[in-house]
């Protein structure tokens, strides 16, 4: 008869590990998402390098060539090829999408902050602006404020076509940071901070907002698949970007849409390419979301 | 209740106006006017311009303009369409059994995938049921709902030959043709809806799952599928509701592209063209029709939650 061993207990102290990494370990399915953005924004940073051809290289020997040899994706009508205009189409899906969910994010993030830290008759007032923005469909609201702004082409970006479709993300941003901050507010080291004499500015700046971070954080990547989508359905309507400037959801739109039952190839990789992007920025947002405040609804 | 109620429904009043103000202000603010987009590239003398806009009323200050417009509003009257001449509330009137009818039938469509999806991908949280429910409805959030009609379309072409008709069959003239004209586009917007509703299903049942009432189901030993048939569900239905009310005020926003794509003349399209022609009155009225849908849809689901859990009613 064998004695039970008496059991050593060892203390391993926890792998101290870096956050990117802890992310990808817990969050299998958002650290894909995030793989697949940085490959496309790569691929975007360096398209003359990567894409085959020049998007805008007319060829009229090649029109509604099938995918191929050659061309890889196949032609559009103009001749073009598709693979190139994806490839550029990525840098105006991200850089649109990148600044609207910046600039809206930003703006909601500030206006909760305000919102939450004042309370009273400034927080009633914002409340009902918000609630005003709040009562459009996204689309709507950007496709009135397009209209009314114009164009405005800043280093080949439309900044009035990023305004209208970021002003539509600000009441949504405003909400959820606001019911952080309102938590926030009520804590001690915020009464400490009045206390000392602190400006207003600089407690909000200083002591709240880098509290509502998370948050902030989640629906900004949010957003940004929000804003590759409704950047996309803009330029389908003929709202957004102009031809020849490649982007995904104009090569949906005009001879595509004519053409696409004889070329789907046309269509079906433009499409592709938007709903991969949206779906890759969901999937790390989801992650962000559950890996770092799972209670924030956006 | 009754001052809850009271309540609720004066915030609405600042909000349509809000949104009335709003509309106004963008759409006298856009470069152009609807006179120069009916007399663009004519040779007219400048008195018809003239006496065209004074029939119009765009020579009066913006306020007064404003307030005609909303004492006509408030009188049910939603003005002429500064385009076509015609009401505005015929335009819309017209095309807006088509419109509710892809709504509706995208709602239920959603309903149906939602429910039973949400709940299965809860049940089986972190399991591959639920994996591939929750990338079935991430999927749904990213899919375009245009470019999704356009491959149902070339799908429907290659397997059946079909190409959407021209014209519009109403149901009461024939219920078939009807329903299988419309299923396609209620599908495109459809699919982004329910992936919506089940994301909210399932985050709703894990939350209400762990409420202590659900832990004493449990410990008395009821069975599995009653304590979720009879005691989660319920309880998790209710911000679902909310989630398919409000998404179904915005579904213009989704026909808006669709209603393109299958050739449907609804008031997506409607709105796409009047905002290209500055037709004023007519963007003015299908707006503030979405925001009043949008803040009667929330008003009533404040009700709801009011009526259902007594404690909001006393906050």
């Amino acid at each position: 008869m064998t004695t039970a061993a008496t059991p050593v207990i060892t203390y391993k102290a926890p792998a101290r590990r870096h956050p990117v990494l802890q992310f990808m370990l817990h969050q299998p399915l958002g650290a894909a998402g995030l793989a697949f953005i940085v490959l496309m924004a790569l691929a975007a940073l360096f398209a003359p390098w990567v894409a085959p051809y020049d998007p805008l290289t007319v060829d009229y020997g090649a029109m509604l060539g099938r995918p191929g040899a050659g061309h890889w994706l196949g032609t559009d009508s103009f001749g073009r090829d598709v693979l190139s205009r994806i490839i550029y189409g990525a840098r105006t899906a991200l850089a649109i999408g990148f600044l609207a969910s910046f600039l809206g994010s930003t703006a909601g993030a500030i206006i909760g902050v305000v919102s939450a830290y004042f309370g009273g008759a400034t927080d009633m007032i914002i409340q009902r602006i918000m609630d005003v923005l709040l009562s459009f469909p996204i689309i709507v609201l950007a496709i009135v404020v397009v209209a009314m702004l114009g164009k405005n082409l800043v280093l080949g970006v439309d900044l009035n076509l990023v305004i209208a479709i970021g002003i539509p993300m600000v009441p949504k941003v405003a909400r959820v940071v606001r019911s952080s901050a309102l938590a926030i507010r009520e804590l001690p080291y915020i009464d400490a901070a009045r206390t000392a004499g602190f400006s207003h500015t600089r407690i909000i700046f200083r002591h709240i907002i880098p509290n509502v971070v998370a948050p902030y954080l989640i629906m900004l990547t949010a957003f940004v698949a929000q804003a590759i989508l409704a950047e996309a359905s803009l330029s389908f309507l003929g709202l957004g970007v102009t031809e020849p400037t490649p982007s995904w959801g104009l090569m949906l739109s005009g001879a595509a849409a004519d053409f696409y039952q004889q070329a789907p190839w046309m269509i079906v990789f433009p499409g592709l390419a938007i709903s991969l992007a949206v779906f890759a920025f969901n999937l790390f947002g989801d992650s962000l979301r559950d890996w770092l405040d799972p209670k924030i609804k956006i | 209740m009754l001052r809850f109620v009271y309540h609720r429904a004066l915030l609405m009043i600042p909000t349509l106006l809000g949104v009335a103000i709003l509309v106004f202000a963008m759409l006298r603010m856009m470069p152009g006017d609807p006179l120069t987009m009916m007399f663009e590239g004519a040779n007219v003398a400048k008195e018809v311009v003239e006496a065209e806009r004074a029939r119009l009323g765009l020579d009066q200050p913006i306020y007064v303009q404003f307030v005609k417009w909303l004492w006509g509003v408030l009188h049910g009257d939603l003005g002429l369409s500064m385009w076509t001449g015609k009401s505005v509330a015929y335009e819309i009137g017209i095309r807006l059994e088509l419109s509710l009818q892809v709504a509706v039938m995208a709602t239920i469509l959603a309903i149906l995938l939602a429910l039973p999806l949400g709940t299965l991908s809860a049940i089986y949280k972190d399991t591959w049921v639920d994996h591939t429910i929750r990338v079935f409805s991430i999927a749904g959030l990213a899919v375009p709902s245009f470019w999704l009609g356009m491959i149902i379309i070339l799908s429907l072409l290659t397997v059946f030959s079909w190409i959407p008709p021209l014209t519009f069959t109403p149901f009461f003239e024939d219920p078939k043709a009807n329903l299988l004209q419309l299923i396609w586009p209620a599908m495109a917007v459809g699919y982004r809806y329910s992936a919506v509703s089940t994301r909210m299903m399932r985050s709703s049942i894990l939350e209400v799952l762990q409420e202590d009432y659900i832990r004493t189901a449990r410990a008395k030993g009821v069975f599995e599928r009653l304590v979720i048939s009879r005691h989660a569900l319920r309880n998790a239905l209710l911000p679902v509701v909310t989630v398919i009310g409000l998404e179904f005020a915005f579904l213009i926003g989704g026909l808006v592209v669709t209603e393109q794509v299958f050739n449907l003349n609804g008031i997506g399209r409607l709105f796409v063209q009047a905002v290209a022609r500055d037709d004023y009155t007519m963007v003015q009225g299908l707006v503030l029709l979405v925001a009043v849908v949008f803040v009667m849809v929330n008003f009533f689901v404040d009700m709801l939650y009011a009526v259902l859990d007594p404690r909001i009613r006393y906050r």
